[in-house]
């Protein structure tokens, strides 16, 4: 049950995305989150460790949306995308190669977050607003 | 007004134990040792190898284990007993490793020697095929073990441990003849999930492949020794490059 040490994680970073807001505290609504096929991580069992854990905290009430992202590789011989499938032992059907490229699927990113602050309503995401171009990771 | 949130965003989910395993690293390099990361399921023999490289390479070297083991300190007194400083790590219910528990072991470590001695630090992983391949300790390679009792499906069925896996050893190659498993078969999947990897075979019972294990070791010692040299001149030429 590593989706235990996976939400700590998560609540780590979350509690240092608020302290960006003291001495107000953001309410949130919910986390959404990319988790890729070709990791460790089962969805549902995130879910299910993200609503135990922060009940009675400043996150209660909160929900954590997961978007599931497909393992796609690339095709070393030809460069065609494709799905591996394990059944095919991942490799490409196009050139019958092995998976040497993976293009998505490794994912396990928090993607945006919808909360309150103050009496205004945000909802940002990663391609939006942003005035940075790219996502500076947290100290935590 | 905005708030600058977005900058949290595209966060790895696992930043928090990503920063602490970034942290321990930069303790290795500056220590200038080499961190092996070695993980299996239960019983495909890391413990087993691990006496037999630590005695075979003693001679030369100075190393140490951080031995990661859920309730008990077993496997911890059978290195010991070959006379390398181990220091274990119970994990309680945790079925891996993560940074910040290898940083309580190196805490520990320091209390019986200083790391800058060390040329190599072995961290032995909880056995798991699953959640360890998702936690990096800070580890310069990670060496995965497969033994060939497992079958020849599991690198297609934990696929992500040996994708992450700069080695892979595939060990009680002794037992081959007595069982129906077609070891090229096992290679083949493994290298069908990670073909740029290192496979090896190897038997600690019988000391197959060990000798090409133990020059796999000592050439990541010699890349990493190099590396450190190289981030240690660019640091020292750096200052002279702006003031220029």
């Amino acid at each position: 049950m590593h989706e235990v040490d996976m939400t700590k994680c998560l609540l780590l970073a979350m509690q240092d995305w608020r302290q960006q807001h003291a001495p107000r505290i953001p309410t949130v609504q919910a986390v959404h989150l990319q988790v890729g096929d070709f990791t460790c991580v089962e969805p549902d069992q995130l879910v299910f460790t993200w609503q135990a854990a922060v009940q009675g905290s400043w996150l209660a009430g909160s929900r954590l949306a997961i978007e599931s992202v497909p393992l796609v590789g690339r095709c070393v011989c030809c460069g065609e995308r494709y799905s591996p499938q394990a059944e095919q032992a991942y490799r490409s059907p196009c050139c019958d190669q092995p998976m040497e490229e993976i293009v998505s699927g490794r994912e396990l990113k928090i993607r945006s977050v919808d909360y309150t602050l103050a009496a205004k309503q945000h909802s940002i995401n990663d391609s939006g607003i942003s005035n940075q171009p790219t996502p500076v990771a947290l100290e935590i | 007004m905005h708030m600058p949130l977005e900058d949290s965003l595209g966060l790895n989910l696992l930043a928090a134990n990503d920063h602490q395993a970034e942290h321990n690293r930069e303790h290795f390099d500056a220590w200038r040792l080499l961190c092996l990361n070695v993980m299996s399921s239960p019983g495909a023999g890391k413990t087993s190898l691990l006496e037999q490289t630590l005695s075979a390479l003693s001679t030369d070297l100075a190393m140490a284990v951080l031995e990661g083991d859920m309730t008990t300190q077993l496997d911890a007194e059978r290195l010991e007993a070959v006379g390398v400083p181990v220091v274990p790590i119970t994990t309680g219910r945790a079925c891996h490793l993560d940074a910040a528990m290898v940083s309580g072991g190196l805490k520990l470590l320091r209390q019986r020697l200083d790391p800058a001695d060390l040329d190599l630090l072995w961290v032995e992983n909880v056995g798991n095929l699953v959640c360890p391949a998702e936690f990096a300790v800070g580890e310069h390679r990670k060496v995965a073990l497969l033994s060939v009792t497992e079958g020849d499906d599991k690198p297609l069925k934990y696929p992500v441990m040996f994708r992450e896996a700069d080695c892979v050893l595939i060990t009680k190659t002794d037992l081959l003849p007595y069982l129906p498993v077609d070891v090229e078969r096992i290679e083949a999947h493994i290298r069908q999930v990670n073909p740029r990897c290192t496979v090896l075979r190897v038997s600690a019972s019988s000391g197959e492949g060990l000798e090409a294990w133990h020059a796999w070791i000592r050439r990541q010692l010699q890349q990493q020794r190099a590396m450190a040299v190289a981030v240690s001149t660019a640091a020292a030429t750096t200052p002279d490059l702006v003031s220029a």
